[in-house]
Order: structure tokens, then sequence, then C-alpha cells
């Protein structure tokens, strides 16, 4: 947040922070993909700003071990059918920097493909942004609504009962605009539904 | 030119322009080093053909067609009587020629005027402008006009409403890369590309034909060989 | 906002445009519509090309190379000119580049000139300065006409007048032109525009255009273009005057190959455009007898001064980027209080203010990456409104409310112990504000402040009673 409304120096010290917290870390799993997108195209960058080797170093080991949650599953473990079970109409939302900062691609698809009982119904505009964009939201609110009403005009055509996504900012944004217009549609991250089973609810 | 705009502050503007940009650059460069780094950028994309030679025709006939280019192919003793054709089934009978034109493309019974430095007036009564051709790219389905004997000066092809091209099969090319290498030689010539008619979308992004170019064309597409040996 | 010109320096700022545009339900409409039909046509003949992603990459290179070799490519490119009968200048800014055109017009003669669309003279605002010298300029491509008889200003780089519908643009013609009867098909007002504009192509003796590539090489230019009207002001006058940027320039001819794929594809979704003209200096038997350049600065050396500011001048003006941006396809281009408008215009008009104007542009982006997607030189868009974002919290300095927030919460996130007493102040401040809705949710319907843009279209959860550390550490080590 700090980096992307421009308070750089702000920023600098929650790269060594990240690095003190996860550096005994054997993977990192990230549930937001525009977090693991800031560390990715962010902290090299930064850390080479504050100029300390050894901090370099540790950015650029500890990195590779930071999986988005989608991708953790997909790619570092090979998994597509986790065995959840969520008998319902659901739609996903593809966040901007999981579809182009890092790539996602039909990854988390694919695992909801594999949730028993599912109706899985794409999203028109699936390219097309929420409108939240961090601080876009409060200092552009007009604009971020008008992108947030096609963004759930769509998701309401789909019929679906639940709208999940691989980022939570996205899907606070979402379900902002879902709960005022007291639609009863839910949002879930991509992991409550892969985590629900014959017990689980809506 | 004549022209007194403050010589002295304007020269000074271009030593401040050069000056600033080596500030930004950190330095002056120079032809060795441009030349350079020049040579070592990346080109990994498509720089010859892949395709085979009738497949490259097909493709241009095919692309000057989805541009609203009509397209014959005949031999190469075939092109006045195909020429005639076409200017009959479209009532030209006043056409501009540059100077070189071949004249065994021209018909008998066409009026065939060759442009002498006519002024734009005279240029704009005629019915249309018939010329030859540098080169086609088939990808872009597009046709090359250089100021040279046959194709004439561009205005040449610009104010008449109709223009009929003769397009030599060998001159054809697959993509815009071999297009520009054979270029090279002759790049400092008046070169026009032309890709279907003159053209617009500026209105709700719908394309129509023809604005102030030339809205008709024909394009005759013509072999190396004669037309009985293909018959 | 129609009729003043676009100008960084006295434009509202970006969210109060927004707010205004936006409330022009048939502007949208036709924003959206246009922005629509290129995006669909330009992704049908990208996908065409194997090696797109190829020709993206060797474009970026072309133009980085460039911008390293400035000074050595513009000398050659002088050089080349010259000895082909061009005569070139320099213009440091807007104002200087004014001056020597509206010289070179009145000393060809002519108290009017025919022009071809180019967002350089929009951006030096040429055409008052020379209605202020006595000079008619007459826009020539269709849509900068119908900008330019409707009083209008640009709205996007190569669609000008996209916010128009054909309903609108037959009103302007009707009116303009003094034609009662004119039909509102596209081809109805192409062909007004090309009996009004003929009479002017064979009279008017000055040409005025703008630049797509000089080239160092060879001393030549090149326009890209679709109507013909470019190839008639650049043949039938007797002096044409080219202005460009000096970021136009591209070393040798052989580079032209890369341009010219990934500019039309962008562009207009085209495999090639109508036409291209090359030209070299003066031919003594085709076109203009007198032939000057302009290459104009105006702020751009600064724009290469700037290390992360510096690939803005790799644009091709190719458009690609407004029509893929989820904000301008909601605002369209004039909230952007400049002539580039959308992303591009987001970070080249600030820069080209020397950051002295248009600080509200870099904020105007969700940061979504669509633009960097489909730049065809790759030009990392968002990378760039991040690096002006922070050049203009630098700016406005510590004592703000923003700067304050942001430097508090960087503080609590520094420290685990901050943070959770943060959550517990934040429970308690948020608790007047928590409404419970029919399942018995805590929701907030209003917040004061900046944060109230939230609350307009949006409701906020209240903050979960157990967070995720809670819930990780209450769980043990070995999970259920």
């Amino acid at each position: 947040m700090h980096w992307n409304t421009g308070y750089q120096s702000e920023a600098l010290p929650l790269v060594k922070r990240f690095v003190e917290q996860f550096r005994g870390a054997e993977t990192a799993v990230v549930p937001s993909s525009s977090c693991v997108a800031m560390m990715r195209d962010h902290y090299p960058k930064m850390a080479a700003e504050i100029g300390d080797a050894a901090l370099i170093a540790e950015v650029s080991q500890l990195l590779p071990r930071v999986f988005e949650f989608s991708e953790f599953l997909t790619k570092r473990l090979g998994l597509e059918d986790v065995g959840a079970y969520y008998p319902h109409r659901v739609t996903y939302h593809a966040s901007c920097h999981g579809l182009r900062n890092l790539g996602l691609g039909d990854g988390p698809v694919r695992l909801l493909k594999a949730v028993r009982g599912i109706d899985l119904v794409e999203l028109d505009g699936l390219e097309q942004c929420c409108g939240f964009g961090g601080t876009f939201a409060v200092k552009n609110a007009d604009v971020s609504s008008a992108m947030l009403e096609e963004k759930i005009s769509t998701v309401l055509g789909t019929g679906a009962e639940v709208c999940t996504a691989c980022d939570n900012s996205c899907l606070m944004h979402i379900q902002g605009a879902l709960h005022r217009q007291k639609t009863g549609v839910k949002t879930l991250h991509l992991a409550e539904i892969l985590a629900a089973d014959e017990g689980a609810g809506l | 030119m004549g022209v007194d705009i403050g010589a002295a502050s304007l020269g000074s503007a271009r030593a401040e322009i050069l000056q600033r940009i080596r500030a930004a650059t950190g330095g002056v460069s120079n032809a060795e080093v441009a030349r350079a780094g020049w040579a070592r950028l990346p080109r990994e994309y498509r720089r010859t053909a892949t395709r085979g030679r009738e497949a490259v025709l097909e493709l241009l006939e095919d692309r000057l067609r989805d541009y609203d280019a009509n397209v014959v192919r005949v031999g190469r003793d075939g092109v006045s009587a195909i020429v005639a054709k076409l200017l009959s089934e479209r009532g030209k009978t006043r056409m501009l020629v540059p100077a070189g034109i071949a004249k065994q493309w021209l018909p008998v019974g066409v009026e065939f005027v060759e442009d002498e430095g006519l002024s734009p007036e005279d240029l704009d009564r005629f019915d249309g402008v018939m010329t030859g051709s540098t080169m086609a790219i088939a990808e872009t389905g597009t046709v090359i006009l250089q100021n040279v004997p046959g194709q004439g000066r561009r205005a040449v092809t610009l104010v008449p409403d109709y223009q009929l091209c003769v397009v030599r099969e060998e001159d054809v090319v697959e993509t815009v890369s071999e297009a520009m290498a054979r270029l090279q030689e002759t790049a400092e010539l008046p070169t026009t590309f032309f890709s279907g008619p003159s053209a617009t979308a500026d209105i709700e992004m719908t394309r129509i034909k023809g604005v102030h170019g030339p809205r008709f064309l024909d394009v005759v597409l013509m072999r190396s060989g004669f037309e009985r040996e293909t018959l | 906002m129609s009729g003043s010109a676009l100008d960084p320096k006295t434009a509202p700022v970006f969210p109060m445009a927004a707010r205004a545009a936006m409330k022009d339900g048939q502007l949208r409409r036709n924003v959206r519509h246009a922005t629509d039909m290129i995006q669909a046509k330009r992704a049908r003949v990208v996908a065409e090309m194997p090696d797109w992603q190829e020709l993206r990459e060797a474009g970026k290179q072309i133009r980085q190379h460039t911008m390293e070799n400035l000074d050595f490519y513009l000398e050659e490119f002088e050089a080349n000119c010259t000895r082909a009968g061009g005569v070139v200048h320099w213009a440091r800014d807007a104002a200087e580049a004014q001056q020597i055109i509206v010289g070179l017009v009145k000393a060809s003669r002519s108290d009017e000139v025919i022009k071809i669309k180019s967002m350089t003279t929009e951006e030096i605002q040429l055409n008052s300065a020379l209605e202020a010298a006595g000079i008619h300029p007459y826009e020539t491509d269709l849509a900068e006409l119908i900008i330019q008889l409707g009083h209008d200003q640009p709205s996007h780089i190569v669609v000008p007048a996209l916010h128009k519908n054909r309903q609108q643009i037959r009103e302007i013609f009707r009116r303009e032109m003094n034609l009662p009867k004119l039909g509102e098909r596209p081809e109805d007002l192409a062909d007004a525009a090309r009996i009004f504009l003929r009479e002017k192509f064979l009279r008017v003796k000055t040409g005025v255009s703008g630049a797509n590539f000089l080239i160092a090489e060879t001393g030549g230019v090149c326009i890209v273009e679709s109507e013909g009207n470019g190839r008639m002001c650049l043949t039938l006058p007797e002096t044409l005057i080219t202005v460009a940027g000096i970021d136009k320039v591209v070393p040798r001819f052989a580079d032209l190959e890369v341009l010219f794929q990934l500019l039309p594809r962008s562009a207009t979704g085209e495999r090639m455009n109508p036409y291209n003209s090359i030209w070299t200096g003066v031919n003594a038997s085709d076109g203009p007898r007198a032939f000057h350049v302009v290459l104009m600065d105006n702020a751009r050396t600064e724009i290469l001064a700037d290390a992360e500011g510096r690939q803005t001048l790799n644009c091709i003006r190719c458009g690609a980027c407004q029509n893929a941006c989820p904000v301008y396809r909601q605002t369209g281009g004039h909230a952007y209080g400049s002539v580039y408008a959308g992303p591009i215009g987001a970070i080249l008009t600030p820069q080209l203010q020397e950051m002295h104007h248009a600080q509200s542009l870099p904020y105007a982006s969700s940061l979504c990456g669509a633009c960097y997607e489909v730049c065809p030189v790759k030009i990392n868009i968002p990378e760039v409104l991040i690096h002006l974002r922070n050049k203009v919290v630098k700016q406005n300095g510590p004592l703000n409310i923003e700067a304050l927030a942001m430097k508090t919460m960087g503080m609590i996130f520094l420290s685990e112990q901050r943070f959770r007493a943060a959550q517990r102040m934040g429970r308690m401040a948020e608790a007047p504000l928590v409404r419970r809705d029919e399942k018995g949710a805590g929701w907030i319907g209003w917040l004061p402040g900046m944060l109230g843009g939230w609350t307009k279209a949006r409701d906020l959860q209240e903050m979960p009673q157990e967070t995720f550390r809670d819930w990780w550490e209450k769980r043990g080590t070995h999970g259920s």
C-alpha cells in the first residue's frame, strides 16, 4: 500500500521486517495475489535501494519460496483435486495482479473444477479490474465505484451464490457492493471453498 | 530560406537541447557506440518467408480483398486485355499514367495521358490512374510505390479517385521485414505504402472506404510467364 | 469542458473532472462502444502474429537504444535531412516551436495551412498560435475536422473524436458546412468531409504535419495514416513544415520493419493502416519545394534525465493503453485535462509539466496492468505511475493527513505488538459506526473524511472478532 501510493521511504523498512519474519520458513504461502506481486516485482528493487548487500541476498533467496496460495497448490505441490466438497453455484474473479503479474492462468479454475458438487460459472470480462486498486478506491471513488458496478452486474449475471478469488482486497471490495445492494451473494476466498467438506455450510 | 526568426537564439536552442540530452544520458554518444549498440538489438521475430510461393500469392490476394480491393491474376501477355476489361466495367475512359509505364499494358480505345508535372487541379480531372509498383507485402495486403519510372510522383496516385495497379509476382514478399530489406537500397526515394483504398474508422470505429485518397482499387497480379503456359 | 483548450496548468484535478464526465451518459456509451470495437479488432490481428512478443521486445529495445544515444541520432538525422534539402530547426519549448512555425508559414506567404493530425501540435496548442498570427489552420483528418468544427478538444490519441457518435457529428457538419440535408451514415459524413476539404487540398500552399518516425540513417520522415489527407498535405503544398518531439527519431530505415508491424495492429487493429508515407528532404519532381523539420524538446530531456520515467519516451502513440484502460473507458479523455489522456497521458502529462501540474494524474489508475499488457513497446506504465506517485508525495511533504496516516501505518506494520494493539483500537474505534444486518453481521455503511469515498457505493465489514493470528495460535502447530 505504501509503495503503490508513493510512500516509498515508508515502505522500505517493511522489506526488512518481512525478511526477519520469514527467513526461517521453508515456504511462505500468501493468500493474496497482490501481496505476492508486490514482493516479486518490487522487493528486489527495494532491497537494492536500501543498499544492504545481506538484505539483497536474503530477498533473492527468500522470494523463490514465496507462493500465492493457488500456485502453491498447483505449481509447488502439483495438486488439483484437494478433496473438497462444495455444492453451490460459484463464479471466480481473477484479480489483476494474479492474472497479469503472477500469471496464475487457469490454476485457480482447475482447483475449483475439481471440487465435488460445485457449479462453476465463468465470469464475463474476466480480465476487467474490479476497481479496487488500493487507495484508488478512495482517491478516485467515483471511477472506482463505476468499475465495481460493472463487476457486480457481471457477477449477478452468473446467478452465482458465491464469488471467489485469490485476493482478499478484491473480495473486500466486491463484497462491499454486494452487501450494500442487498444481493445476498457472498464472497469467499478460494481457500475457504477448498477447505469445505460435507459438514460445511454456504 | 531567408527566414528571420532569431537565428542566434535558435542556434543556442540546438546546443542547449543536445547538452541537456548528454547530461541526461550521462555522456556523448558517437557512431561507434551507437552502431555497436544497434547491432546487439534482439531481433527474434520472423524476418524471412515461412510459406511457399503460391501460398504467399494467395495470402496477398486474400488480404487485399479483405481491404476491399479487387484482385485479378494474369500472365504477362494478358495485362492489356484485363486492363481493358476492368476499365470498361468501371466506365473509365480517360486515365492518367506516369512516365515510363510499360506501353504493352495499355489497351487501345482508352485515353492514357502521361503526367508531366500536372497541377493538382488537372490531376483531379481524370477518371483514374494506372501504375506499376515496386513491391507488395502479402501478410499485410500492402502495395509499395516509389518515385521511379512507371510509378511516378506521389500526387499522381493520390488525387484521382480510382487506381489500377500492376504488381509483378516476383515483387511479392511475405513479410514486412523482407520488404524493408529490399527497400533499403532506395530508402531515400519518396515512398508510399498503401493497403487497400483510402479508409477511415473515425466515426464510431466503423471502417468505411474512401475519404481523400482513391476510393476504388484494382490490383492486377502479373505472372512472369505467359497466359497460355498456365491454361 | 469542450471549447477551451485542454491545458494541464488550469485543468481541474482528475477525480473532479472524472465525476463531471461520468454524468454524461452519451459520452460514456460512445467511449465504451469505440474502445470495445478497437480492442476486439486489435486482439484479432495481434493473435495472428506468432512472433508478437518478440516484436514487442525488439520494439522496446530499439526505443530504449535510441534514447540512450539520442544526441547522436538527432545529429545524424539533422545532417542527413539537411543534405537531402530539408531545413532543421530546434525548439526548446512550445513557445519557441510556435514562433518558428508561425515564422515559416509567414515566410511561405500563406495565411492558411492544411494540417495533418498531430498530437505534438495539439500539445503546443499550435492552432491558437497560428490564429493569433492571422493564419487559418484547416484540420484535414476527419476526426480532427470534427473536433475543429465542433469547437471541441481531442479525447484520444488515435481517434480524437471517439467521444462523438454519428448523430452528433452530423449536427456539427450540418451546422458548420451548411448542409441541412446531410444524412447520418458514416459514408455520408465522410463524403461531406471529402468534398469540404478537397478544395482546400488543391488550393492551400503550406502544409503542417507531425511525424511518426524520423529516420536518422537517411534523414527521412515517416507518416502513418488512414484517409489520404496526410498524403495530400505532404505532396500538394509548396511548403511543408513538420514538427516532431525529439523522441520521434529511430536509428535506421530497417527499424521500421518492427514499428510497421507493432503500430497499426496496436492502434487501429489493422494489419497495416491504409497509407504510410516516407520522404527524405526535398525531391525536385515530387512534393513540396521547401521542407522544414522542427525538433522540439518541451520537457522531453527532463523525462530522459529520470532513469525510471525515461521509458515514457518510448511511446509510439498507438493509443492501445487508452482502449484497454478501465479508467479511461469510464471517463473518456477530457477528464485527464490534457491532449494525452489515458494511461500514457497519466504518466506523460505530469512529466511534460515537469511535475508542476497534473499531480492527480498518476493516481488515476487502479494499477490493473492492462495498459502494460497491450503496450507494443512494453512501457511498464504501472511502474512509472508508482514512481511518479513517489515524486508527488515528496513534493507534498510530510505534513498532511495522508502522509501522517501512511507514516503511522508504516510504524504499525513494523511491530507485531503495535499491530495487535492497532487491531484492538480499530475494533473500538469502528464500534460506533457498525450496524448489524439481518444475519447479525456487523457492517459499516458510512465512513468520515477521505475514507468516505469507500462508503459511497460500498459497505465495509467490521473487523473480525478473531483474527487469523488468533485462530492460527489457538489451533496449535499440528492442524486439525
